[in-house]
């Protein structure tokens, strides 16, 4: 579904990716994990558009989407949760959901999904017309998964959903994640919580500054010693 | 007594008037603001232009007062946006103060064409609406007045419409509020600035064809001053806040009219810059502003 092939992107002098590639197939759940400073979310603003890899390529269902302006890619059926969640704050719960199904005409679609957001999120549903910079930082985290979805991905990107959470409610969005998999979203979910996030992938890839070091079947990189040193706590 | 409540009524509705002129450019001032974090210093040339356009429109074409009105918006709209296009998009990930000096430089170049093709010598502006007095408790309101309150409060109301219930408004605020989280939502970033100038420019063009109902003389250097005032009245409202743009084109409106009327008019011009000292001494953020947050 996914197939990213030699990236390299700099920040000004920072060569913050050296020539990234992975691949997610439909239906999975990928995971990306690494250090801080690795380059993961670098690698998934290259994928959304945000930031423009020098050399190499993005192929989304076949079509390159490298060099494609991010609000194009959206409407492909790829959405981003960024990292540190990035709601609208000074907008309600419900205007922020109705911004994540901007590009859709789908009236009785957007409609659908709604619904479906606010059964996986109930505490939103309650919180309809409340501010979203007032919302708790679990919420906030729920509210831009929720927006995420409005757009009806096919591939979901999500950057460090569990970032700052207690731990039963990482357990409770990683549970959510699987459920969205289950209806057939495809997902890459990159994550300091490697230990949760090898739980629910298939597979995963590991970064080192600015490279992937490793990869293979979640289990497998579940059990490699030097992942294990290094992000498992031994 | 009386007369005094009189007179203070009378220069509150006088101040409302000229402050809600103020209001409509320095509306334009804090949408561009709040969306690209750009002053805009050509923007009261594009007041300029609007009330030429209404000149015009009226003199050559013969339109009447509300046509012409809206043919000089459509047209300053046109304009906002090709400047946008030309002078600032192509520097939008250069420094803030590029960006600011070639929006003085913008300023400049409209002026300058300005005076060579209209002449430097001031117009009469055609009187649509024949002067009409009404007296009511000793308070005198006139037609071009009301006409000023009635076209200014309708176009606050067709904005505030815009900015908050539909698609292109929930739009523009979310790219204020950030920009790439507005592009991951689908939102088409370089469309919503284009709007946002088109929107601020169509205001800043009806206040310059209501100035020239209400003074009877435009020229092209008009933009000037009442540009400069409207920008202090968005700053003291808040920048990048509309709401604020309005309460501070008002309060500026009243206060320079009340300065007039209790000292002399020498001190016209003096208010708006005793009102900027005050507020970044005091209250940078503005009335209505919020103290800049860190983005996470
Ligand atoms: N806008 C930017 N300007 C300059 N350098 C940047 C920018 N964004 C990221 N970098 C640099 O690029 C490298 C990769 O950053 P990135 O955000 O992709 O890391 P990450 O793996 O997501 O880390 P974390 O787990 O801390 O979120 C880092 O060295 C970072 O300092
Ligand atoms: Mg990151």
């Amino acid at each position: 579904m996914l197939k990213v092939e030699g990236l390299n992107v700099f920040y000004g002098g920072i060569h913050a990716l050296k020539g990234v590639s992975f691949h997610v197939k439909a239906g999975e759940i990928v995971t990306l994990i690494g250090a801080n400073g690795a380059g993961k979310s670098t690698s998934l603003k290259a994928v959304s558009g945000l930031v423009k890899s020098e050399s190499g390529s993005i192929q989304y269902n076949g079509k390159d989407i490298l060099g494609d302006a991010a609000h194009k890619i959206v409407r492909l059926g790829l959405s981003q949760v960024p990292e540190g969640r990035r709601i609208f704050a000074d907008m309600s719960v419900t205007e922020n959901l109705s911004l994540g199904a901007y590009q859709r005409r789908d009236t009785a679609g957007i409609k659908a999904d709604l619904e479906w957001v606010y059964e996986l999120f109930p505490r939103l549903k309650e919180r309809r017309q409340q501010m979203a910079g007032t919302l708790s930082g679990g919420e906030q985290q729920m509210l831009a998964i929720g927006r995420g979805l409005m757009a009806h991905p096919k591939l979901l990107l999500l950057d460090e959903p569990s970032m700052g959470l207690a731990p039963l409610l990482v357990s409770e969005i990683f549970e959510i994640i699987k459920e969205i998999n289950a209806t057939g979203v495809t997902i890459l979910v990159v994550e300091q919580n490697a230990h949760m996030a090898l739980q629910v992938a298939h597979s995963a890839y590991v970064m080192e500054t600015g490279r992937i070091v490793l990869s293979g079947p979640a289990d497998e990189i579940a059990r490699n010693a030097k992942v294990r040193a290094a992000y498992l706590g031994g | 007594m009386a007369a005094i409540i009189q007179e203070i009524i009378q220069q509150l509705v006088n101040g409302i008037s000229l402050g809600s002129i103020y209001a409509l450019i320095a509306l334009g001032y804090t949408m561009v603001y709040g969306i690209i974090k750009l002053i805009n210093f050509a923007h009261g040339d594009i007041y300029m232009l609007g009330a030429f356009i209404g000149f015009f429109a009226i003199n050559i074409f013969q339109m009447s007062f509300f046509p012409a009105l809206i043919v000089a918006m459509i047209v300053a709209a046109f304009f906002g946006v090709v400047i946008e296009r030309l002078a600032y998009r192509p520097l939008r990930h250069s420094t803030r103060i590029a960006a600011l000096i070639t929006a003085i430089g913008v300023s400049m170049l409209i002026q300058n064409v300005a005076l060579l093709v209209w002449k430097p010598d001031p117009r009469s502006f055609p009187d649509v609406f024949p002067f009409k007095s009404y007296k009511i408790w000793g308070v005198y309101l006139d037609n071009r007045q009301l006409v000023i309150l009635g076209v200014a409060l309708f176009l606050m109301v067709v904005l505030h419409y815009i900015v908050r219930y539909t698609r292109m408004g929930r739009a523009m605020r979310a790219v204020a509020l950030d920009d790439d989280a507005a592009r991951l939502m689908g939102i088409d970033v370089d469309r919503v600035i284009s709007f946002t100038f088109a929107l601020g420019s169509a205001l800043a063009a009806a206040a310059g064809v209501l100035v020239g109902i209400y003074y009877n003389r435009i020229d092209p250097m008009m933009g000037g001053m009442p540009g400069l005032k409207a920008f202090v009245a968005a700053v003291l409202g808040g920048i990048g806040v509309i709401p604020g743009a309005m309460i501070g084109g008002l309060v500026m409106g009243v206060a320079e009219v009340a300065v007039v009327a209790l000292t002399t008019s020498t001190w016209k011009d003096a208010v708006a810059f005793g009102i900027l000292i005050i507020i970044l001494l005091l209250r940078p953020a503005g009335i209505l502003g919020q103290h800049e947050r860190e983005k996470v």
